[in-house]
């Protein structure tokens, strides 16, 4: 059955870096896993944490935010108030009894397509390696 | 499940969305790898979707009158293309929406070729799978999308180009000849940058000097140029259209005759004629011919210096006020003289920050700075040249002998993946030392040279043609990058390197060696680039826009980019960038205004509890508390608010209201992805 579970991550990412890496490491045709649906935002600043909870309260295995490297920020420092505000949600995560592993930040910018497709990869290989979300395993019980 | 969290009002729609869904082949780009007739199929089961249609090429003429046909027909209040990204053609089905009679705002993409196809080219159920889903994420977000309306501002009718080089001095004329005034800063007392410091230019051996200074000199005579030398950026606010920029004006020291007449100093300031340098005691390096020559602590770093104005060194200055009885009646010398900051309006902005050498002498193999008779380009340039410390007589720095063999150095950190170099081609390197090789048969009767090269790139017009004619003149091409080089007593050196034409080590001792040293983006340009919030490249090279097909512009509107920091190019290629960054930059101004996206912020205020905490996260002071019927609520100045969403990612109240990026939009996106789909 393992074989069979694809993960549902959810990829909340900035228009200006780490989208624009995204679509740098299709130009390249890096090639890597889709396990990984993408919410576009004008910046990781705008991500409000109930975004966040709210993927894993619909039952996400994962969630990836990236944005710019900081000092890059297109915004100046909406990933640092995004960064900031992230760490919040690690701890509710924890406290929520979801493995906080499931929950990343990471910084791609708009030349590092290659590192996009590394991040993806290893995001989806952690969440594989944790498996289903506790949530989703529930809401499938349910019959929701 | 129902969100009934933050914005539950606003949630609801005031119509029964109607969404169109148009899926591109982009020929096989996308239907070589995802099934897009099941896309398709699937696509027409979404929730709210009235007609789901796949062609060929979306972007083209019929692909476009499809979205507007359909919007007729169906009545659509929403329009989703899923094809390549919205960085790409986004403001192509904009158009193609508002032809059709919806708003522009009413379109939204679904990415399955950059973010799909193209990179799941091997996994035709995987990329289908996420094909699905992507277009059901835009179809939610396209449900509760509205009419919006782009703010057009006005531009102001000046300009501001950082840097001036070759590049900047080139994109300021232009832009001064346009009609629109130009504001020219540059770090140094001089401008001219590098080019000034070259001898002579490949492949036309041209005088760089002599092609340059009238160009300098027009630059700094041109009535619409305001020239700044000796300025930096100190401060950047706001947007295309209206940047304000603050300027600090280092300390020069020396009063202009302008400057001088305006503080009532009749005939008075700055000459040039340097009979304050003639007196002044203090003697030290000119960094300007790379410290091979003495200047004095008030000075000119060479003779074709615009503005020509002296400048003091105030860390070197002992304020003798020798200089100043030696100004006499002209009362140039302010020894007291502070940094002047001020602020300026402008429309557009063109960054030609320029370039600097690699420090080679992290390559330690090589020795530079070890020996005395390894050079580097640069210093080999103002030693050819005949405004240079040696009146153009090429010397070894040892013991300034004539030298009889000449070694150059290639790649001397370009194209180097150790870690300690550059992974990039310098660009220019190659056909400069070609010159070099050139410059010492010609010059220096039987002295011989021998070029150590990987590849010779000899890629413009009639460079190919100069490699010729330098290998008929009888330099030595070594294919083989130099292991070692090794100083004898004499101070001779042998440099140690593969043959890899012949299969053999070779060692060759020669007098000199001249290092084709990497060059490196200027350490300003990572302070300017942060201003202006400009993205770079992994190697610090300003990123363009797109690299074909917007290679001046920049991801920040009204930002443009001219010369080597935005990567190497040679003197051709920076002047024909500056010029085209000088048109771009010049459009908005021309045009009078700037429609910019209505991304911007919007308080319900009925929401808003006056907490005021968005104000000081807000990055341009757009947000501001008032009172609204005794209550105390937050206000936004939608064109100073560019839109990041910050305040709205925070406000504790949801009262914020991010427009085209809400959060029942998201919440829609995100519910739809795991709630919606295929079970």
């Amino acid at each position: 059955m393992t074989d069979e579970w694809k993960p549902k991550i959810l990829g909340i990412i900035c228009n200006w870096c780490s989208y624009a890496g995204a679509d740098g490491a299709g130009s390249a045709r890096t090639q890597y896993p889709p396990d990984v649906r993408i919410v576009r935002v004008m910046c990781t600043g705008r991500i409000d944490t109930l975004f966040v909870l709210k993927a894993f309260a619909d039952g996400a295995d994962g969630v990836l935010v990236s944005g710019c490297h900081f000092g890059d920020c297109h915004y100046l420092a909406g990933n640092f108030k995004a960064a900031k505000r992230m760490f919040l949600v690690k701890s509710i995560l924890n406290n929520m009894g979801i493995e906080h592993r499931r929950f990343r930040m990471t910084f791609v910018s708009a030349s590092e397509g290659a590192k996009w497709a590394t991040v993806i990869t290893d995001v989806i290989n952690t969440i594989k390696e944790i498996g289903p979300s506790p949530i989703a395993e529930e809401r499938k019980r349910r019959g929701l | 499940m129902v969100y009934t969290g933050k914005n539950a009002a606003a949630a609801e729609a005031p119509e029964e969305p109607r969404i169109g869904v148009f899926i591109c082949h982009c020929g096989t780009n996308i239907a070589g790898s995802i099934d897009v007739p099941a896309v398709r199929d699937y696509a027409a089961t979404i929730p709210h979707v009235v007609v789901a249609q796949n062609y060929a090429y979306m972007c083209s003429t019929p692909g476009q009158n499809m979205i507007k046909d359909a919007i007729a027909e169906h009545h659509l209040t929403g329009v989703v293309v899923a094809a390549c990204t919205p960085r790409l053609h986004e403001p192509t089905f904009r158009t193609a929406t508002a032809n059709g009679g919806l708003n522009p705002f009413r379109f939204e993409m679904a990415n399955i070729r950059d973010q799909g196809s193209w990179v799941h080219m091997h996994d035709w159920d995987g990329g289908t799978a996420k094909a699905k889903d992507a277009i059901r994420i835009a179809v939610a977000k396209a449900t509760k999308l509205e009419d919006l309306y782009p703010m057009s501002v006005p531009v102001e009718h000046r300009a501001l180009v950082v840097g001036a080089g070759i590049g900047g001095i080139q994109a300021s004329m232009d832009l001064a000849a346009a009609g629109i005034e130009t504001y020219l800063i540059e770090k140094q007392p001089t401008i001219g940058g590098r080019m000034s410091q070259l001898d002579k230019t490949f492949p036309t051996l041209d005088c760089s000097q002599c092609i340059l200074s009238p160009k300098m000199a027009e630059a700094g005579r041109t009535p619409g140029i305001k020239l700044y030398t000796l300025a930096e950026i100190e401060n950047v606010e706001g947007y295309i259209g209206n940047f304000d920029v603050t300027i600090r004006r280092h300390a020069r020291g020396v009063l202009t005759p302008n400057e001088a007449a305006a503080k009532g100093i009749i005939g008075g300031g700055c000459t040039g004629c340097g009979d304050c340098s003639n007196v002044c005691p203090v003697v030290k390096p000119n960094e300007w011919e790379f410290n091979m020559a003495p200047r004095k602590a008030i000075y000119i770093c060479h003779a074709q210096v615009v503005p020509l104005i002296y400048t003091i060194d105030f860390d070197a200055c002992v304020k003798c006020g020798l200089c100043i009885t030696a100004c006499g009646t002209k009362k140039a010398i302010d020894l007291e003289m502070q940094d002047e900051l001020f602020t300026i309006k402008v429309g557009t902005v063109i960054l030609a920050t320029g370039y600097e050498a690699f420090p080679i002498e992290q390559k330690k193999e090589w020795g530079y700075k070890l020996y005395d008779n390894v050079i580097t380009s640069l210093e080999f340039e103002r030693l050819i040249c005949a405004s240079g410390p040696t009146i153009g007589h090429l010397v070894r720095p040892s013991d300034g002998e004539t030298p009889q063999s000449v070694g150059f150095v290639l790649c001397a950190g370009s194209r180097d993946n150790t870690g300690i170099g550059k992974p990039y081609c310098s660009r220019f390197c190659c056909m400069y030392s070609l010159k070099h090789a050139h410059q010492v048969i010609e010059k220096i009767p039987g002295c011989r040279a021998y070029i150590f090269y990987m590849d010779i790139r000899s890629f413009g017009k009639a460079y190919e043609e100069f490699y010729y004619r330098v290998q008929n003149e009888g330099a030595k091409f070594i294919r083989g990058r130099v292991a070692q080089i090794q100083e004898l007593p004499n101070k001779n050196l042998i440099v140690v390197a593969e043959d890899t034409l012949l299969g053999n080590q070779v060692q060759i001792e020669v007098d000199l060696v001249v290092l084709a040293a990497a060059i490196q983006p200027t350490a300003e340009t990572e302070i300017v680039r942060r201003q202006f919030g400009v993205s770079c490249s992994g190697d610090k090279w300003l990123l363009e826009a797109h690299p074909k097909l917007n290679p001046c512009g920049t991801t920040t509107a009204g930002v443009y980019l001219a010369g080597v920091c935005q990567g190497p190019k040679d003197i051709p290629d920076t002047v024909a960038q500056a010029e085209g960054a000088a048109s771009a930059a010049s459009i908005p101004i021309h045009s009078g205004h700037v429609e910019l996206e209505p991304y911007y912020a919007q308080c319900m205020q009925n929401l808003c509890a006056g907490c005021g905490m968005c104000t000081r996260l807000c990055p341009y002071s757009a947000l501001s508390m008032t009172v609204v019927d005794g209550r105390t609520v937050m206000e936004v100045t939608a064109a100073k608010c560019k839109g990041c969403g910050t305040c709205g990612g925070f406000c504790p109240g949801g009262a914020i209201k991010m427009q085209h990026f809400t959060s029942p939009q998201i919440l829609a996106q995100i519910d739809a992805f795991f709630l919606g789909g295929e079970q």
